[in-house]
């Protein structure tokens, strides 16, 4: 990994853009801009920024000169320059990006830029949810004109003040100049004539060519390094408002039970704390569930009364479900080709099956898995009559206003919610359920609260990625080439209340779902695949790339199978089936493959860019080394969210089993530009470590209709120790644009890992958490 | 509840808690040292991780009558100005992702170049192990205490 050439950030603003900082409304930040003479406040509607045609950048009168419809660059007369980060910043660098490619195109230098995190507003914003890695494919051409904009105006502006054609001013680093007169003028001269000037339309504007670029595609440190090192960075549970007490909330364990009664006159009498009551909740699984809520002095009060708190539940029909009782029962689901539901089958894979040369067969499993962030689900809010302030760690601001509309009836207009630095995402925080209960409890107890959830609160009541089973046979011909693939997905899913309450279908959780569209689905001649759902209680959600993850794990393992049994190289192998693909590689009518983007929300997929990145991993690995028994490499690849990723991983395993992950090699296709280097580096870092730890240790279990694990020492993470000791990234840049990088960076790592594993021991994994396997050899 | 007076980052600071009140939740609540973090409350992650006397501890498993006079150091005590050499290295490698546990892994690595300033790979897995990443920084966490050791030669303070 090199070194950032790119000078820190250390300016350390942490201001909100119309938050009532320092006691500036938006109201009285724009009188107050206006008596200091006005700043140039460009706004623009988020909604034609995002449309293809529009006329984009094009603000009303009333969006001149005020502060209040979708402002992301203020000028001030000083020059200061302040861009609006309006998507949440979990980890995944968006505060960062996004405003990186306004500056790029407004000519400022980057040092000299302020960052403010914008406030929820959907009518100045649009959507500022940041999941599905779509966060830098859908703003980066209107964040480019949003910064065009606004430099064209500037230009104006100085061209008009010297009488000299536009067509002879140039910028450069917050300045206009002309060179024949050696006239320059910093941006803050300027912004009181830009101000007056009309709004270019946008397809006047001319965006900058990528080999200018100065900011873009260089290695940025995050926006609030500064103050994360020394520790003033705030994120959602450091809030603290005049006030406020320290609320808990127990939810019943088994998903859906209700609160019959609870020792309330006793905890009442303890030490510190304040109010204690029922709330009712919903019967959304993924909503306002019913508990008991407790609100003390402090945090350790409120956490220590809880200790002694004794709830009588009716636990609802559930509680005699098992992940044990599951697991049987898919397993006798999946072993036939019958019973389930057809998702898509082509040719007569039975038949094709019946006269293979070869027949594999295999089983792989996965198990309830949390999403873990370090920062427990917390939320401040504060209800006063029908409004509500509300802080929250989220990163999709919309579905925590939604559940206090629908859960507590506080109108949509009602609802100011501060968008606080979240300490992880992972898709946990695309649900609103944290963020209702603390406005239930302070609507309840009149008072402002912060409610912070306990690790085990995190781990019992998460929306976890569900388990799954998949049986799968492939028949290869006497040539060793593959001519048929069988596919039984056995998963869980939920009636319509699993997901806000909707229709009453079953339909599978987050990720759960197999289209019959990944890889090498459409390079077989024969080919079914069918899904069986399990109906149960349990919450679900997104988990970082959703199904993708799994996914990956179950074909590209048994591709590789595949391989080993025609007697093949696995990279040969893999570009034999993308050879195999029909031109267009994607069939018009397939849907969307495991999740958004996995196979049709990107576009499709495309034969050539995974080409790409396998070709690429393999060469810059130096696949097919030699090693002795207990190493070996393995390689796979994977696309989904728009993006394309092969690895190469290079492991070690003692004779005692123990692994060690030696080297990684990766290849990605997210474009022809990367927006941040460091900030693409480190979510495929991060996303090789996590995908290891994942596959590794990570194991969820249901009991008596509970999940029964309660803290890190029964559900264990990977730690540094046992993190790659050597990553190597490489980017190739397809002209292709520019996609996100948060998610399909993690599906093909395990795969890549397991196939080593293979590799080195001819121990084959099938089944994750990996450490229920034993890995020694002799 | 009980008076305690602790030495926190220099300062003399009065509290009236109850005697098994975490050091953690002193500093966060009552103190308003939010840097120092809760993730597990069970001491298997080291977010809460500050210095007692030099030395790392679990803030979440200290409770505050076991302090006494110990000197407590925390994320916001641990230079001034953000001069330290792992805070520089932080922000040059840009090792940060979502941030929440950094306080941590800062507080512990400080001990550590303390003890040896120039650690190999195996010192600072050793080290780190108790320290969460679930961005999973390690790589760079791993990168940063070697360019914290190189600044800190270099002069830098410590
Ligand atoms: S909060 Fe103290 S070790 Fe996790
Ligand atoms: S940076 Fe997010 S937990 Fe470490």
């Amino acid at each position: 990994m090199s070194t950032l050439n790119q000078k820190p950030d250390v300016r350390g603003q942490t201001s909100e853009a119309g938050a009532p900082a320092g006691g500036l409304d938006r109201r009285s930040f724009l009188k107050f801009s206006t008596l200091a003479g006005g700043g140039l406040l460009l706004g623009f509607y988020a909604k034609d920024a995002f449309a293809a045609d529009a006329a984009v950048g094009q603000p009303t009168a009333a969006t001149m000169g005020d502060f209040a419809p979708n402002a992301f660059i203020r000028i001030a007369p000083s020059g200061a320059v302040t861009i609006i980060a309006h998507k949440p910043e979990m980890g995944q660098g968006i505060r960062t990006a996004l405003p990186m490619i306004v500056a790029e195109e407004l000519d400022v230098d980057w040092a000299a830029v302020t960052i403010e995190a914008g406030m929820f507003d959907t009518p100045k914003y649009g959507s500022q949810s940041a999941g599905g890695s779509t966060a830098t494919p859908q703003n980066y051409d209107p964040m480019r004109r949003m910064g065009a904009t606004a430099r064209a105006m500037l230009v104006e502006a100085a061209a008009q003040t010297w009488g000299v054609p536009v067509s002879e001013c140039t910028t450069a680093a917050g300045s206009v100049l002309h060179a024949a007169s050696g006239r320059k003028a910093g941006y803050g001269t300027l912004v009181a004539k830009a101000a007056t000037l009309p709004v270019p339309a946008a397809n006047t504007l001319v965006l900058k060519d990528p080999k200018d670029f100065k900011i873009v595609g260089q290695r940025i440190s995050g926006y609030q390094n500064a103050d994360v090192v020394t520790g003033k960075a705030i994120f959602g549970v450091d809030q603290k408002i005049p006030g406020m007490l320290y609320a808990v909330f127990e939810k019943c364990p088994v998903f859906g039970g209700k609160v019959v009664s609870a020792n309330l006159d006793k905890i009442k009498t303890l030490a510190g704390v304040k109010q204690a009551f029922v709330i009712d909740g919903t019967a959304n699984l993924t909503g306002l569930m019913p508990g008991v809520a407790i609100l003390a002095d402090s945090t350790w009060a409120a956490f220590s009364a809880r200790k002694q708190l004794e709830v009588k539940w009716d636990e609802g029909p559930r509680a005699t479900d098992s992940t044990a009782a599951f697991d049987k029962r898919a397993v006798e689901i999946g072993s036939k080709m019958e019973g389930g539901t057809t998702v898509r089958t082509v040719g007569d894979t039975a038949a094709a099956l019946a006269g293979a040369a070869k027949v594999v067969e295999a089983a792989y499993s996965y198990p309830f898995i949390s999403h873990t962030n370090l920062e427990p689900q917390n939320t401040t809010a504060y209800v006063q009559g029908d409004r509500v302030e509300v802080w929250s760690p989220t990163q999709n601001p919309q579905a925590g206003a939604g559940l206090i509309t629908s859960a507590l009836g506080i109108p949509a207009a009602n609802i100011k919610l501060h968008i606080t630095r979240s300490g992880g995402g992972f898709g946990r925080r695309l649900s609103g359920d944290y963020m209702v209960e603390a406005a239930a409890i302070s609507q309840k107890a009149g008072v402002p609260v912060k409610l912070t959830w306990s690790r085990e609160d995190d781990l019992q009541h998460d929306h976890f990625r569900p388990g799954g089973h998949h049986f799968i046979k492939g028949g290869l011909d006497a040539s060793g080439k593959l001519i048929a693939w069988a596919h039984h997905n056995v998963t869980y899913g939920t009636m319509g209340a699993g997901r806000g309450g909707g229709a009453p279908t079953l339909s599978p959780g987050s990720g759960g779902g197999l289209d019959g569209n990944q890889f090498p689905a459409n390079a077989v001649p024969n080919f079914q695949v069918m899904q069986t759902i399990m109906e149960c209680s349990i919450p679900m959600g997104p988990w970082r790339a959703p199904g993708n993850c799994a996914f990956a794990f179950v074909t590209q393992g048994f591709v590789d199978e595949l391989a080993v049994a025609a007697g093949k190289d696995p990279v040969q192998f893999r570009l034999d089936l993308l050879d195999a693909y029909p031109a267009p590689a994607a069939p018009a009518a397939a849907p969307a493959a495991g999740g958004r983007g996995g196979g049709g929300g990107g576009g499709g997929f495309n034969v050539a860019r995974a080409r790409g990145v396998l070709q690429l991993a393999a060469e810059k690995a130096g696949w097919g080394k030699k090693f002795p028994k207990g190493q070996g490499a393995g390689i796979a690849f994977h696309f989904s969210h728009m993006g394309y990723v092969a690895y190469v991983a290079e492991v070690t395993v003692s004779r005692t089993g123990v692994l060690k992950v030696d080297r990684v090699v990766a290849a990605a296709d997210v474009g022809r530009q990367i927006v941040n280097l460091s900030g693409a580096d480190n979510q495929i870092e991060g996303s090789i470590i996590d995908g290891l730890g994942t596959a590794m240790y990570q194991e969820l279990v249901l009991d008596k209709g509970r999940m029964v694990k309660g803290n890190f020492a029964e559900y264990p993470m990977i730690r540094m120790p046992q993190a790659p000791a050597k990553i190597e990234i490489h980017y190739l840049k397809s002209d292709n644009n520019p996609t996100g990088l948060g998610e399909p960076a993690i599906p093909p790592i395990a795969p890549a890992i397991g196939n080593a594993i293979f590799a080195a021991t001819g121990k084959r994994l099938r089944a994750f958490p990996w450490s229920k396997t034993d890995l020694s050899w002799t | 509840m009980s008076q305690y007076t602790l030495n926190v980052n220099g300062q003399s600071r009065t509290v009236d808690v109850a005697p098994e009140t975490p050091l953690l939740w002193v500093l966060r609540d009552h103190l308003d040292l939010v840097g120092t973090k809760f993730g597990c409350g069970i001491g298997m992650c080291g977010a809460c991780t500050v210095h007692l006397n030099g030395t790392p501890a679990r803030g979440c498993q200290t409770p505050i009558s076991t302090v006494g006079t110990q000197r407590v150091t925390t994320i916001e005590g641990l230079s001034a100005t953000a001069t330290h050499p792992l805070q520089k290295a932080w922000m040059e490698l840009d090792v940060p992702q979502c941030g929440y546990c950094q306080a941590g892994q800062i507080m512990t690595a400080a001990a550590l170049l303390r003890e040896k300033p120039k650690p190999t790979d195996t010192d600072i897995d050793n080290a780190m192990v108790g320290n969460l990443c679930r961005c999973a920084t390690y790589t760079r966490i791993r990168a940063g205490i070697h360019r914290a050791a190189e600044l800190g030669a270099n002069g830098g303070a410590r």
